[in-house]
């Protein structure tokens, strides 16, 4: 099944997930630690992270640690910015529009 | 232009709905003339190089709004916005949809909720968009949409910032 990065943040837990791996790189264990769901569960929540390479992982000595793959977050960023800007440009010129009146009435 | 006016912009993809939340910088009735009266509508609700041009306007329940957007080479597209509840200064619900330029409509469209409130001399707007089909979110936002997919930005804007911050 192919998975996309959307999918990925469509779930808490998963963006939970994300929020703790931007701040550090960490392994399985102490994610699921941070999470009252079975280890299993966040394990399964990891994998589908990985499959949409929102999260890397990273062999040192004999743990896995996992950490966010900036790349892939701006990709999302880029792609609801232009969805936002949709409403943000018609809303910043009403701004214009509301002072000026606003200086009018003066 | 940057300011500290609030900004929520929330996808429901599930819901079918975009909720948006702004603040104005200006009282109550001002905005709300912004958002019902055509000569101030015809001012921003186009997002600049578009332009914004009302033919009809007739703010009343059971009214409507016929306007086009038109392209910098002048190419109009005609949608049509009809008023279907109306409490003045408070809230007003409208109907959305394209349409082509004799008014006939392209359904579905979109339902639209729009609440005023004001506080501290701020206007708050609060807008719900609810779409009947995902096709036609498509087609508002002229890109594809993803299945399951619910997301907020402030999850976003948290994840950056945090990121910023880390480097």
């Amino acid at each position: 099944m192919r998975r996309d990065v959307f999918q990925a943040i469509a779930d808490p837990t998963r963006r939970a997930i994300i929020l703790l791996l931007a701040t550090q790189a960490m392994t399985p264990n102490a994610i699921a630690e941070e999470f009252k769901s079975s280890r299993q569960a966040v394990s399964k929540h990891i994998k589908i992270l990985s499959e949409c390479e929102l999260v890397k992982q990273e062999q040192k000595g004999r743990e896995i640690y996992y950490h966010i793959n900036s790349g892939k977050i701006n990709e999302i960023d880029k792609w609801v910015e232009q969805f936002r800007k949709i409403w943000e440009t018609p809303f910043n010129q009403l701004d214009k529009v509301l002072a000026t009146i606003k200086n009018q009435k003066k | 232009m940057k300011n500290d006016l609030l900004f929520d912009f929330t996808v429901d993809k599930a819901a079918k709905t975009v909720f948006i939340n702004r603040e104005f910088a200006a009282d109550l009735s001002l905005v709300w003339d912004a958002f019902t009266k055509q000569e101030i509508l015809d001012q921003w609700w186009a997002p600049k190089p578009f332009t914004s041009k009302t033919k009809i306007m007739d703010f009343k329940v059971g009214g409507r709004r016929f306007y086009a957007m038109v392209s910098p080479e002048g190419k109009e597209s005609w949608s049509i916005q009809k008023y279907t509840s109306i409490s003045p200064k408070t809230n007003f619900k409208m109907l959305n949809a394209f349409a082509d330029k004799d008014e006939n409509l392209e359904l579905p469209g979109s339902d639209w909720d729009l609440n005023f409130s004001e506080h501290n001399g701020k206007t708050k707007v609060s807008i719900a968009i609810k779409n009947e089909s995902l096709a036609r979110l498509e087609k508002m936002v002229e890109m594809g949409f993803k299945e399951g997919f619910t997301m907020t930005l402030n999850f976003l804007e948290d994840l950056l910032t945090t990121l910023s911050q880390r480097h």
